[in-house]
């Protein structure tokens, strides 16, 4: 035996230690692939198809899932990031095209479940489309806004802005959030800090806690002297917020290690000091934490306070399109929301990396 | 018992009579009994007992962390205006995680008011004589445990203060991390001579750093026996390999461990 092959004899007596020989593997993909399509041909052919979908979507995704990870056996490290990309989106990018194949080919019902690529369409003419009637726009008409300014100056930009659906929302999300949250993280941590503030608001809160949020609305628009306005949906938001924040905000100040107030105090912080150097940064990461939720509340609420009563918004338009009964636009309207949601979440992960360098 | 403190001369440390009785639903729990020690300036004390007697207790009170509940500790305050009477160094290191290695070191003399850059200048000053200079800008959680708690004994050191309070600091170490930790506090020590006040319950430990242990009872903490350990300075790991080391060991244990024996028949 040569030096040479010694390796490779090793690798194979491995791979049959392990059942991992690639040969094998790949028999075997090729078996389920052909096997898997043989299988849908005949069913679709006799026409079955449609009835057992219920057995044959599921049984498909098995297959799929033991074809990848018969694949992945086979990834080298160096490799194995790419792999797990492909993976992640592939799959959905694949669920997407099976959706489209479907509505062109007619598996589906395309008025209520439109294809991605007229969902697409409809949202790219909502995107450009100014509505004269609500004499709204989904993002504002950005690209007007040099005629704007030199026409009318901030003024006529402002102008502008104000028709956009998602500038609206945004900025009750964003108003609401911070006048919720601020409050919400200084009660918490007086709660934290002080038993007897803790012991009279805690039994309140805690009830509050498990009421639905937007179960609210209605007290608030009674506050209002306008209950259209922007007053009680921001309002509604930052009560949200405030509630969550502050439960959480609670949590992880008596969460921190009882050392490292002893620590603190030891070495000469007291009052805003142990606030600032120990309190602060002990509870942060539940503070964030109860952001990353709050913020998925705050989206809750305001869509579901945009179905109700608005006249712009992106809840709002997304319920208009479903009145209208243009179900693409009304997909359209979910693909913003979502949008939204995985942006601010990204603004929210971007701060916390900010605020706390201290973890990776 | 406290020969060395000659007369006339002040205690840095006075603690006399001190107790700490704790109030519980099933009545009240004492800690610590009427419990005195006088420490000189420049002593590098080592109190010794059994698991849960007292000793961090106290140690606590020392440094005005726990109230006391009768008696009195006095530790006297130094020539230098503004220098803190008492820096602690806790056994869980209490190092800060969300402060960088330097800004946990520097984080007294920052609750002080002292500027920055002359905050930074001693703090990196004394990572650099335990060998953390490198890692001035790590975060806790990048650096191994022996590391923690070498950066939590300099941010004690950096604070300067008129003594020093030692709660098990090597306790939660491996050995070997133990034994290296324990050369470098002989060396640091045996420069600066600092008043130290060190809780252990490892005899050997006890033995070579102190010039004098105090062994305490079981619940409630009382004071049993005080013991001069006459070893010579420098001391090293060596010395623990001397027959004298070995004798004061020897004695010490043979009152320790009937103590030992007595508190954990108390518990059973």
């Amino acid at each position: 035996m040569t030096d040479a092959t010694r390796p490779i004899a090793q690798e194979t007596r491995l791979a049959r230690l392990t059942g991992k020989s690639a040969v094998s593997d790949f028999r075997l993909i090729a078996l389920l692939v052909l096997g898997t399509v043989a299988a849908n041909l005949a069913l679709a052919e006799t026409g079955f198809w449609r009835s057992l979908s219920f057995i044959a979507i599921p049984a498909g995704f098995v297959v799929l899932v033991v074809i990848c990870e018969r694949i992945g056996r086979h990834v080298r490290p160096a490799r194995r990031a790419a792999y797990e990309k492909a993976l992640a989106f592939g799959f959905p990018a694949a669920v997407l095209a099976l959706w489209q194949i479907a509505g062109d080919t007619g598996m589906i019902n395309t008025t209520w479940f439109p294809q991605p690529s007229r969902i697409a369409a409809g949202l790219w003419d909502m995107t450009i489309r100014y509505d004269k009637f609500s004499q709204t726009s989904l993002l504002g008409r950005p690209w007007l806004i040099p005629q704007a300014f030199s026409e009318g100056g901030f003024a006529g930009v402002w102008t502008l802005l104000s028709e956009s659906h998602v500038l609206a929302t945004v900025a009750r999300v964003f108003i609401g959030f911070v006048l919720g949250a601020i409050p919400g993280i200084l009660l918490g941590v007086v709660m934290g800090v002080n038993q007897t503030v803790r012991l009279m608001l805690d039994t309140t809160l805690s009830a509050i806690y498990v009421l639905p949020k937007i179960a609210i609305f209605p007290i608030v628009m009674l506050i209002f002297a306008d209950p259209f306005g922007e007053g009680p949906k921001i309002l509604v938001v930052a009560l949200a917020v405030f509630i969550l924040m502050t439960i959480n905000t609670m949590a992880g100040v008596r969460g921190i290690d009882n050392v490292y107030l002893m620590a603190g105090r030891n070495y000469g912080a007291h009052g805003w000091q142990l606030m600032r150097h120990v309190i602060l940064p002990g509870a942060m990461p539940v503070i964030f934490a109860g952001l990353r939720i709050a913020l998925g509340t705050a989206m809750i609420v305001i869509i579901s306070v945009e179905f109700l009563r608005a006249k712009q918004g992106v809840g709002f338009i997304t319920f208009y399109y479903w009145e209208v009964l243009n179900p693409e636009k009304m997909y359209a309207g979910l693909v913003v929301v979502m949008l939204l949601g995985v942006l601010l979440t990204y603004l929210l992960q971007w701060l916390q990396r900010r605020l706390m360098p201290w973890q990776r | 018992m406290d020969a060395q403190v000659s007369a006339g001369q002040v205690p840095k440390i006075a603690a006399r009579n001190v107790s700490r009785i704790y109030q519980t639903v099933d009545g009240d729990m004492v800690a610590v009994d009427d419990f005195s020690l006088d420490v000189t300036d420049g002593e590098f004390v080592c109190v010794v007992g059994p698991s849960g007697c007292g000793k961090s207790t106290f140690l606590r009170m020392i440094a005005g962390l726990d109230t006391i509940s009768a008696g009195s500790i006095q530790i006297a305050p130094g020539g230098v205006p503004g220098k803190p009477l008492n820096s602690v160094v806790f056994q869980e290191y209490a190092i800060f995680p969300w402060k960088t290695v330097i800004d946990n070191v520097a984080f007294g003399l920052e609750m002080r008011g002292i500027a920055r850059k002359e905050r930074l200048e001693t703090a990196r000053y004394w990572l650099d004589r335990v060998g953390l200079g490198k890692f001035a800008g790590y975060y806790p959680h990048q650096i191994s445990g022996g590391m923690k708690q070498r950066v939590s004994i300099v941010r004690a050191l950096a604070n300067d203060p008129e003594v020093l309070l030692m709660d098990e600091p090597l306790g939660a170490l491996d050995a070997q991390t133990r034994v290296v930790l324990q050369e470098e506090l002989l060396r640091i020590w045996e420069e600066t001579r600092k008043t130290v006040v060190y809780i252990t319950h490892s005899l050997d430990e006890a033995v070579l750093l102190g010039d004098r242990v105090i062994l305490m009872t079981a619940q409630p903490g009382r004071h049993l026996a005080t013991f001069d350990i006459d070893l010579p300075r420098p001391r090293s790991i060596e010395t623990a390999n001397t027959p004298r080391f070995v004798e004061h060991r020897a004695l010490i244990w043979e009152k320790l461990s009937q103590e030992v024996k007595r508190a954990m028949e108390q518990n059973q």
